[in-house]
């Protein structure tokens, strides 16, 4: 996973609540079997005019001038603000491979749907919770601001404005560490191993059911 | 005292881990093939094994054709989908994990085979790179949606690793009215907590109107938590539960059946257990309920209208609201009963289950699909529920009124199959999400029960299906 400590960069704002995850990636992007390739296609339907879908490049597409990260003001933009609920729905992890592969490094919203925060940590992507007012603030100043660029310091915990104002945020112990160091989720655990293995053997003595192999596999009976 | 989550979590968790998350040990793992590809290949290129491959089971559902299934995976026509399905195919070969393939009769929906083959048992922790996992709560199990980073995690170590999310009580009086499904009491309660109501919580179902509920019902209401927010909802086990798993394949059998069932007799919350947050309902006072935007709490009563943004609480929710109606083609203050349809969806892993078919069934017999709507499907959420619905004759009752009867997957509720809606199409649907472009790139969505998508078929709108039953 890739680390974060402090990342700088133009904000973009998405003015509408609950967006969900079928916005961020549609599905027809879901039938990759990598982990690449989602970029082009973020925010699909809202992007562009016309219905895309897998191997079609943006040359092709017909561009939604009126989206707001189509505006040039936000080209490049590096921080995504949004408003409650960001990220609700399926759990596609594919919606968060999308935001980073476009070029976002933290998303700033007053709260987040719960599959899709934890993605976020899985990946590297930064989700910063503010109170509604703070985000509104924030709303109006990249509105009026072109340009309007933060820092997002996770080792401090602050979010630096153009004028040195900071933010203070907060990021859960254990998931910063992660991501300050970028952690393998999975190596975290496997130092477990031992543990797990002897809560293991005594759950499934415990309930013995559990570890019954169920019905077999047969052949096609369609 | 604890609640009912509390006690499977305190059974599950193995520990904390030296960042402080807890290790939530997992009993049963689903698999299917949109969101394990990546982790199979994670897997690989970290030269890790399965942790447990018995915890494990697998079916394709996302996007496996509903037609021409004879021809097995040679019937995908989209060679992408095919490679995802094929994938699945080789990846279960390679870690020996049972799967129920394309052209295996218990394939299906894998929120429905989970259930019917008994895979699924009180007192679990399930998961499943798929959100709506949260139908499995239904049998008392901690079944939650996970991500593909998670899915890989658990393939290699057999633990989620996670915090305690916090305890929400749904009490729900009454007893439904004829007419009024769980499906309508699930809508209501996520039109009145709204999509993020439960954010953080995990749920538990309780009161007389979910006792009330047969499993089926108690999976759908389960099954939609997840639109409020919340990452698993639970009901506590009863003679429902017990009768329901009791002889199905992956269940145990004899001695082990009687130790288990005096197990899973204990997963109730206790009498004094206390709630994080409770909502309540009264169940007795629900209509049928129809979503008129593009989230699942913009919903209203047959008997409603569509709302008027001017009467938002603030402006962010006015323009939600304006924004949704456009993207419907609706007014303000429109009648449901006005809203004319042009296809519809009986399925998904919320209402494809042998009950929703019966009912769906019942409304449509001897009726004619109306002239104005292009296309009824139905599609089984499995190849059992299929083969039983035609043993008792639904499938021949479809037909008759004009219904298409496919072959099981999740199809148009997410459109990744070829069953989709074109664009500015409505559609009355029994799946779970009305999201922009979810069933079909401008395609708009109604939630409905399987019993108003029937009457919606055979009248060409919404009507109260309590008219025709």
């Amino acid at each position: 996973m890739r680390a974060f400590q402090v990342e700088a960069g133009l904000v973009a704002p998405m003015d509408r609540a609950n967006v969900d995850t079928d916005q961020i990636i549609p599905k027809q992007f879901l039938k990759s079997i990598k982990r690449t390739g989602f970029g082009d296609n973020l925010f699909d339907a809202w992007r562009f005019l016309d219905e895309g879908d897998i191997g079609v490049t943006p040359n092709e597409r017909r561009i939604n001038h009126d989206f707001v990260l189509n505006q040039p003001r936000y080209q490049g933009a590096r921080v995504l603000l949004a408003r409650h609920n960001f990220g609700c729905g399926s759990s596609r992890e594919h919606a968060v491979w999308a935001l980073m592969e476009y070029g976002f490094v933290a998303v700033i919203a007053p709260s987040f749907a719960d599959i899709f925060f934890e993605n976020c940590f899985k990946n590297g992507l930064l989700p910063i919770v503010l109170d509604e007012v703070t985000v509104s603030d924030l709303f109006v100043r990249v509105q009026q601001e072109e340009g309007f660029a933060l820092t997002v310091d996770l080792l401090r915990q602050r979010i630096v404005q153009p004028d040195g104002g900071e933010i203070a945020f907060e990021v859960a112990p254990m998931r910063r560490r992660k991501l300050l160091e970028g952690l393998d989720d999975i190596g975290l655990t496997l130092a477990q191993a031992e543990r797990i293995r002897a809560f293991e053997a005594q759950h499934l003595a415990r309930c013995p059911w559990l570890a019954a192999e169920g019905a077999a596999p047969s052949g096609a009976d369609a | 005292m604890q609640t009912l989550y509390d006690k499977i979590w305190a059974d599950h968790c193995v520990g904390e881990r030296s960042d402080g998350q807890s290790l939530l040990y997992i009993d049963r793992h689903l698999l299917h093939e949109v969101t394990s590809p990546q982790a199979f290949a994670g897997l690989r290129l970290a030269g890790r094994e399965l942790w447990r491959r018995q915890a494990n089971l697998a079916t394709p559902d996302h996007n496996v054709p509903t037609d021409n299934r004879a021809a097995g995976v040679a019937g995908i026509k989209d060679p992408v989908a095919k490679e995802q399905v094929v994938t699945l195919d080789e990846n279960c070969r390679r870690h020996r994990v049972t799967q129920f393939d394309i052209r295996d009769v218990r394939q299906g929906i894998v929120h429905v085979v989970g259930p019917e083959q008994g895979a699924t048992l009180p007192g679990m922790t399930i998961v499943c790179g798929d959100s709506h996992t949260s139908t499995h709560g239904a049998f008392a199990a901690l079944a939650q949606g996970i991500g593909t980073s998670e899915v890989e995690h658990v393939m290699a170590t057999q633990c989620l690793a996670q915090s305690k999310a916090k305890n929400m009580a749904v009490r729900v009086a009454g007893v439904l009215p004829p007419g009024v499904y769980a499906k309508d009491l699930a809508l209501a309660l996520i039109g009145r907590i709204g999509t993020a109501g439960a954010s953080g919580h995990t749920i538990e179902y309780l009161g007389a109107a979910v006792q009330g509920l047969s499993m089926e019902g108690r999976m759908t209401l389960c099954n939609l938590s997840i639109e409020a927010g919340a990452r698993a909802g639970l009901v506590a086990v009863d003679e429902a539960t017990l009768e329901y798993v009791h002889g199905r394949p992956f269940a145990p059998k004899g001695e082990l059946w009687d130790a288990a069932e005096s197990f899973w007799r204990g997963l109730v919350s206790d009498a004094e257990a206390s709630f994080d947050r409770e909502a309540n309902l009264d169940a007795s006072a629900l209509a049928p309920q129809v979503t008129w935007g593009t989230s699942p709490e913009m919903v209203a009563g047959v008997d409603g209208c569509t709302p008027n943004p001017a009467q938002a609480g603030d402006a962010l929710q006015a323009d939600g609201m304006q924004r949704a109606l456009a993207y419907m083609g609706l007014a303000a203050e429109q009648p449901i009963v006005d809203i004319r349809l042009d296809r519809v969806f009986i399925g998904s892993c919320t209402n494809a289950r042998l009950e929703d078919l019966r009912v769906a069934a019942q409304v449509v017999d001897g009726r004619r699909v109306a002239a104005n709507v292009k296309q009824a499907l139905v599609v089984p959420g499995s190849g059992l529920v299929k083969r039983a619905a035609e043993a008792e004759g639904l499938a021949d009752v479809f037909v008759k009124a004009g219904f298409e009867w496919r072959a099981p997957g999740c199809s148009m509720c997410l459109g990744m199959n070829p069953d989709r809606l074109l664009p500015g199409e409505h559609c009355a649907s029994t799946s779970n999400r009305n999201f922009e472009g979810r069933q079909g790139y401008g395609g708009r969505t109604h939630l409905v029960s399987p019993a108003m998508a029937a009457a919606a078929a055979v009248a060409g709108r919404f009507i109260d299906v309590r008219e025709l039953l």
